[in-house]
């Protein structure tokens, strides 16, 4: 049980500590490194509590894949521009009121689920309909929920992530002209007749040659 | 108190007793690769330090070790050092959950294969972080080719998995071993298993699809700045990762440490032997591939991952599912 604690104290340190330097570090490019530090900590956390399946799809998804992408677009960023204009500046420094205004929401909200859950655990059991099966992985029992109970959120959300999909698709695409493109099917299927001619070119006119 | 000690000294002796032959057996494999190349072209490969040039590898290793490391004065410290440690440790951790035979296994978790693939979908970052710490055109250029590589081509890898998890049902890689006990998955699976293995060699970045290390055109890609012990880092990372989709491979497909045929001659080989063999001969399709194919052009690369290997792992999903749901095998109700 000590070894546990202190495993947990060590992560969680490190997740508090890296959530901060997010915000306060200077380079762009650290600040997103240490977002991946956080997702890698929190996820480490979840399997400690137990919940093993969602820490790995946390790694999977938010470090994988999602944080890969937020790496390519700040690094193509001017890192050096940003520097210094963050909290020093008047100019910038309106946002900081909304910015508190948000994170105390936020707090606020986590210390009524805190408390209720510390304080009153039999109310937050009366929200949930459904008991919970200890004795199978809870890879199992996630997919017991998921595909039963609440199977028809599960397709709206699929289909709310197709349509952002095909959204940013649609944004993003354009047809460009003039570009060639390589067909195999075209190339397998030449012949020869198609492709050699026996030209006899004149003297100082030469073959014409389209392209 | 003592007994806490014990377990972390037991823990920390298994881990070692796990480590020390599989950095070994990386240096065995760089020499087995070499020579392998060598053989498809009919040259001799690695042969004058010690008996069939068994020892090159380590000579390699100390030439490494006491060249200088250089690093470039415009290049981002922490993030360049911390480059191949990242690779190298990633490359290691995996290793933990791989089972050897149904109880030599360091940690039999649950969700071994999400273990797995989270960890393999972490390697970009190595070169993603290497690459743009070296502050330089080519090993940038070659870190962006190898993330967009890696992401395109772990979409396949998962939804393979997905195709093997639908037979098992369950996430543990000791469990997917033993539902391999009557027929190995490749038989019934066996598109997919070609799936795997180019989608592997992809992941690993190893030719054909070694574009971002096209020496012709990025001279080294991620690794040009690179010198001394933190290369070999690299390169020890490299290979470690090789042989872990090696042995996903024959743990996925092959059987991972069932013996082909339950028979008397078959069954006195003991069980970690097999799962060796299987991944040795995985290894050596891996470099039989490298010396034989010409390198990927990069819109190839991609066309091949998203609009070839996407759709048919998908559909073969579909096939596999209702397959399973039509005639009641489905391993859990």
């Amino acid at each position: 049980m000590i070894i546990h604690s202190i495993f947990f104290y060590i992560f969680s340190i490190i997740a508090v500590f890296s959530a901060i330097m997010v915000t306060v570090s200077r380079n762009t490019v650290h600040s997103v490194f240490f977002l991946i530090l956080d997702f890698i900590t929190i996820s480490c956390l979840f399997i400690m509590i137990g919940a093993e399946f969602i820490g790995m799809i946390m790694l999977i998804v938010y470090v994988g894949a999602v944080a890969v992408l937020f790496l390519f677009v700040v690094m193509m960023l001017n890192v050096s521009k940003q520097k210094n204009e963050w909290l020093g500046n008047e100019k910038n420094s309106n946002h900081i009121p909304i910015g508190l205004l948000i994170s105390g929401v936020i707090f606020f909200e986590l210390i009524i689920v805190v408390g209720g859950w510390k304080y009153k655990p039999e109310l937050l059991k009366s929200f949930s309909s459904i008991g919970i099966d200890t004795s199978t992985t809870n890879t199992h029992e996630i997919g017991k929920v998921l595909y039963t109970d609440y199977i028809h959120l599960f397709h709206l959300s699929g289909m709310v992530l197709l349509v952002a999909m095909i959204g940013a698709i649609v944004l993003t695409f354009r047809q460009r002209e003039g570009i060639k493109r390589q067909s195999y099917f075209r190339q397998i299927s030449r012949e020869r007749n198609e492709a050699v001619e026996l030209a006899d070119p004149k003297n100082n006119e030469g073959v014409k040659i389209d392209v | 108190m003592t007994e806490n000690l014990n377990i972390l000294i037991t823990e920390i002796y298994k881990i070692f007793l796990l480590l020390i032959p599989i950095l070994t057996a990386v240096a065995m494999i760089v020499w087995l690769d070499r020579r392998v190349w060598a053989f498809v072209q009919k040259r001799k490969g690695p042969n004058v330090v010690g008996p069939f040039g068994l020892f090159q590898s380590l000579a390699d290793a100390l030439k490494y070790i006491f060249k200088e490391i250089i690093i470039p004065a415009s290049a981002n410290k922490i993030i360049f050092i911390l480059a191949p440690i990242v690779t190298m440790t990633l490359a290691l951790i995996s290793w933990a959950v791989i089972p050897f035979s149904e109880d030599f296994v360091l940690a039999d978790i649950n969700v071994g294969i999400l273990y797995l693939f989270a960890v393999s979908s972490l390697g970009v970052y190595g070169i993603i972080m290497g690459g743009w710490a070296s502050n330089s055109k080519y090993p940038f250029l070659g870190a962006i080719r190898s993330a967009a590589q890696m992401v395109s081509y772990e979409v396949s890898i998962g939804v393979i998995i997905i195709n093997v998890l639908l037979c098992v049902g369950s996430l543990n890689l000791t469990d997917i071993v033993l539902a391999q006990e009557n027929l190995w998955f490749i038989v019934p699976l066996f598109p997919m298993f070609v799936i795997f293995f180019i989608s592997a060699l992809a992941e690993t970045n190893r030719p054909p699809f070694d574009l971002p290390e096209a020496e012709a055109e990025l001279v080294a890609g991620y690794q040009t700045e690179y010198s001394g012990m933190m290369y070999a880092m690299f390169w020890l990372g490299e290979y470690a990762n090789i042989l872990l989709m090696c042995s996903m491979g024959s743990i996925l497909f092959l059987g991972g440490w069932l013996s082909p045929i339950d028979l008397y001659p078959f069954t006195l080989v003991p069980a970690p032997l097999w799962l060796i063999l299987k991944i040795l001969l995985l290894f050596i399709l891996f470099s039989l591939v490298k010396a034989i194919v010409p390198r990927y052009r990069y819109d190839q690369l991609m066309k091949l991952g998203w609009k070839i290997f996407l759709p048919l792992s998908l559909t073969w999903v579909v096939l596999t599912a209702s397959y399973l749901f039509y005639f009641n095998l489905l391993p859990v109700n």
